[in-house]
């Protein structure tokens, strides 16, 4: 009996002091984004948050969600800051009083992307004639189907070709997921797919530079991503560390920093070009 | 082929070489399941017995939603501790979402019936003759319920395993309240899920191998405590 208690006892000190460095988190100074998966899936987070940190001295902590559940994230005042990428949807979310000090700070551009042997043969084609002949030869097309922005941007060009929302279809897959998973989805079902070119080069170089899904449709007009931040509302969410998130958009559209975004490159290319003004 | 190899390979190389991502994700899992399982010990170990021990109007009814609970699936926990501890909810300025301890919690909720459920059937599988036997042994009845706790020490171990076992490897909580922040939140299992999903296995196998480890071992020490007490 006095042995079970004496062990139990033993199990709770451990699991106690398990614990312990937990509370070391709480003390240092932490800011908590929600972004899209493209800035989380390529590494750029990774690569900005410790110069950020040693800049500033604080912990940038994101989690990686679509645009869309990025936005409402912001709403329920849950995080400070946000990173996104689907600009009319920023500007209601600003407009509506949720969001404020909203900055670009880069873009890229989306391609559609898709298997070698091309069998919808959308390759070079323009975003419209390519989706209707997806649509026509019903080859598979992965959609994030996340209310994310590159969902957001997908859907605009299916209506903007005169189509309207692909929805329970059988070449239509939405995968709910983010965009290197997403990716990974369509090169195993052979499907077509839109994506941002970061994210793109990002499946290039896991892919040792040789994938098998390749761009087949790039350079429109319309295609552009641009990426922007923008502050949790302060007084709607008095919770929020709206002063860590204003030094972050400060450091984020510095000269300095603009650079660093800037040489950050993957195979030798850009996968996110600065543009703050 | 090859990349299967090719992943066990970097997996050994990771655990090895002691790189610090593929270890704050293990010292996160850790953290947070000796945080649910200590505090579902604590409040689970003496429902159970009174469940299991004591008779009373309504114990067969409860008996059957605790078995209920036994199938919670853990998304539906994650969504209702998510709905409670966002900002917007009720419990919002807690700040819980996003943390450590905001899993902790969600993940006793899950494992809370585990340990009642299995309590309370070890001690009410107690031999008939026990209560009689100690009672004519000259125990009183504090002494005599605290008897049958310790009578039913295996089966309150087995809860405790079984626990373990389902916070240590759940995912559905760990992703929607913990939100698998990097060096923050980011568990095995929400690691591997991500890995996966990004293609890219070696962390997902080397995750996957600790997984297996860490159940092997906590199983294992309980193998000892149940031959010494």
């Amino acid at each position: 009996m006095q042995k079970l208690c004496a062990a139990f006892f033993l199990f709770l000190l451990a699991a106690t002091l398990a614990l312990l460095p937990v509370t070391g988190y709480a003390e240092e100074p932490v800011l908590r984004m929600a972004t899209t998966t493209s800035t989380d899936n390529t590494g750029l987070l990774d690569y900005l948050a410790p110069v950020f940190q040693h800049d500033t001295g604080i912990e940038l902590q994101w989690v990686a969600v679509g645009t869309g559940k990025a936005l409402a994230l912001g709403k329920n005042c849950d995080v400070d800051i946000l990173m996104v990428h689907a600009p009319s949807a920023e500007l209601k979310f600003v407009n509506g009083g949720y969001g404020t000090d909203r900055r670009e700070i880069m873009y890229n551009d989306f391609v559609i992307i898709g298997p070698r042997s091309d069998p919808a043969g959308i390759k070079g084609k323009s975003v419209d004639d390519a989706l209707n002949r997806i649509l026509k030869k019903g080859v598979i097309f992965a959609s994030r189907g996340d209310d994310s922005g590159t969902n957001k941007k997908e859907i605009s060009l299916w209506e903007a070709a005169g189509l309207g929302i692909p929805d329970r279809q059988n070449w239509y897959i939405q995968t709910g997921q983010g965009m290197l998973a997403t990716i990974t989805i369509a090169e195993e079902r052979d499907a077509y797919t839109l994506t941002d070119r970061g994210t793109y080069i990002k499946y290039e170089v896991n892919n040792s530079g040789d994938p098998p899904l390749i761009i087949l449709v790039e350079g429109n007009e319309g295609l552009k991503n641009q990426y922007s931040v923008i502050a949790v509302n302060q007084e709607k969410c008095p919770s929020v560390r709206y002063g860590y998130a204003l030094k972050f958009i400060e450091w984020i559209t510095s000269d300095k920093t603009q650079k660093l975004i800037g040489n950050f490159t993957m195979l030798g290319k850009k996968l996110f070009i600065p543009n703050a003004r | 082929m090859e990349y299967i190899a090719e992943g066990f390979a970097t997996a050994i190389k990771l655990l090895v070489r002691g790189d610090p991502e593929t270890y704050s994700a293990i010292f996160t899992t850790l953290r947070i399941s000796s945080l649910s399982i200590m505090a579902a010990l604590v409040i689970g170990i003496p429902l159970g017995f009174l469940l299991g021990y004591y008779q009373f109007p309504g114990k067969r009814q409860i008996h059957a939603v605790v078995d209920t609970l036994l199938a919670l699936p853990t998304v539906v926990v994650g969504l209702f501790v998510y709905v409670l501890i966002s900002r917007r909810g009720p419990l919002g300025s807690l700040g819980l979402l996003f943390t450590i301890p905001g899993i902790g919690i969600a993940q006793t909720i899950l494992i809370l019936p585990i340990v009642i459920a299995l309590t309370a059937t070890a001690v009410s599988n107690l031999d008939v003759r026990f209560r009689r036997t100690v009672l004519t042994l000259g125990a009183g009845k504090k002494r005599t319920a605290v008897t049958a706790l310790y009578e039913s020490r295996y089966g309150v171990i087995a809860a405790a395993v079984a626990a373990y076992g389902r916070a240590i490897g759940e995912v559905g909580v760990s992703m929607m309240i913990g939100g698998n922040i990097k060096w923050h939140t980011r568990t095995i299992t929400t690691a591997i899920a991500l890995e996966t999903g990004k293609g890219q296995f070696a962390m997902g196998i080397a995750l996957g191998l600790v997984l297996l480890l860490l159940a092997f071992v906590v199983n294992w020490i309980l193998q000892i405590m149940k031959r010494k007490i």
